[in-house]
């Protein structure tokens, strides 16, 4: 075990732009590196979540295991983080809210075109989906948001450079964008 | 002889005249307080609460209170600021603000207020409303789901386009813009893309047709530049911009 700060991350239901963002910091990776270790992400394809000092929440909640997986970082976590649209507000998913669950599944599923073999899938594999889609601060206490559709890579770093060193985070006001 | 009226706003003193307003007269000395529903061009209005200020202990709305000799104005307080994003805030999660999805990202005045007054997250239960989309006017649509109720489109339309297409319908948090026309769509009324009415629009609710995201990312109104300093898009908003449908 090293004494560098412990960082997971992970993908709810979001599109993964959040994490290349992150990836976007470039060589700046390799610096990143020497103060972190990842633990629960993407990019170490670990799957479960230990103790951890910051965790990264790109997403909003859509269905019954982004609730688990966000309730397991909540609890594991020092500090949770929304980041990107998604996660802070729903972003793009959350445009469904405005139909009926069963009106979307329909649509895509049974009535769409060029659908063969109309059925709304039932594996018990898939999770659930919820009604809505919600933010991630309406299911557990969110720390920081960090907004931005993707967040540059820039405004990641300022975030995670300056939480690190323990400054309070205060961002360039280019690096600030909901979209 | 009428010795020159001053108050002051945040401890500097600020110029004003009879019958101005402390953003009247913060305006023309190029002083930003901070605000959605005002426009110099239209009677105020006072409903977004954007603008408040504090001034002898009470709240009030700089846009619709008048200046006073010796006013002490408090508009960048820490207490004032977070109330301004308290209010910002309760004004994204009551509509459908997906900014991702909007064409006038990066040129959005309530998106711009929002930075400037440092709001990261909408903090309250989104409502998600089930709002329309009105795209039945040839050049014109609007997305219900981004109107923030400040009224312009209803000032512009009654007092300079004299057509009365708009209006504000039901109380509370059942108020909605309604539109004046036979079947109640905007195709059916007297809007025209020409009209004043199709310019004030300070979010992405009222938007022309047929172009989109014609600014690159970086180069939009507030992309580089915070609105106090840009100023309201409707102040850049040309006359050519509502064309005809050609």
């Amino acid at each position: 075990m090293t004494d560098k700060i412990r960082v997971s991350t992970a993908t709810l239901c979001g599109c993964f732009g959040c994490h290349m963002s992150l990836l976007d910091i470039d060589e700046r990776i390799l610096e990143l590196v020497q103060l972190v270790e990842f633990d629960r992400s993407p990019i170490t394809d670990i799957k479960t979540v230990g103790d951890c000092d910051i965790g990264l929440i790109e997403g909003g909640v859509a269905n019954a295991e982004n609730v688990e997986v966000l309730r397991d970082f909540r609890k594991h976590c020092k500090v949770l983080v929304a980041v990107g649209a998604c996660a802070v507000n729903g972003g793009i998913p959350a445009m469904r809210n405005t139909f009926e669950l069963k009106e979307c599944l329909e649509e895509a599923y049974i009535d769409g075109i060029g659908v063969a073999n109309p059925q709304i899938p039932n594996d018990p594999e898939i999770p659930m989906l919820l009604n809505k889609v919600h933010p991630i601060h309406e299911v557990v206490k969110v720390d920081y948001f960090l907004p931005g559709c993707p967040p540059s890579a820039d405004a990641i770093w300022t975030f995670l450079t300056e939480l690190i060193e323990g400054r309070p985070v205060s961002f360039p006001y280019e690096q600030i964008h909901y979209d | 002889m009428s010795e020159i009226k001053t108050f002051r706003l945040d401890g500097v003193a600020i110029e004003f005249k009879d019958g101005d307003t402390i953003m009247d007269a913060a305006l023309r000395a190029g002083a930003y307080i901070p605000h959605l529903c005002h426009n110099p061009e239209f009677t105020p209005h006072g409903s977004c609460r954007v603008c408040l200020v504090e001034v002898s202990g009470r709240r009030v709305s700089a846009c619709t209170q008048p200046a006073a000799t010796g006013l002490d104005v408090d508009n960048s307080s820490g207490a004032i600021v977070e109330e301004r994003r308290n209010l910002l805030q309760m004004l994204f999660v009551e509509g459908n603000h997906v900014c991702p999805g909007c064409e006038k990202s990066g040129a959005c005045q309530l998106q711009a207020v929002a930075y400037y007054t440092g709001m990261l997250s909408p903090h309250y239960t989104h409502f998600f409303p089930q709002r329309s989309v009105d795209a039945s006017h040839p050049d014109t649509m609007i997305d219900f789901n981004r109107c923030i109720l400040c009224e312009l489109c209803v000032r512009a339309s009654r007092d300079i386009d004299r057509k009365h297409v708009f209006s504000i319908s039901g109380r509370g948090i059942g108020s909605h813009l309604t539109i004046n026309s036979p079947g109640g769509k905007l195709g059916d009324s007297t809007f025209a893309a020409t009209d004043k009415a199709a310019r004030v629009c300070p979010v992405g609710a009222i938007l022309p047709k047929h172009r989109g995201y014609e600014q690159p990312i970086g180069e939009r109104l507030y992309d580089r530049l915070p609105v106090s300093i840009v100023g309201d898009v409707a102040a850049h908003e040309s006359g050519d911009q509502g064309d005809e449908h050609d």
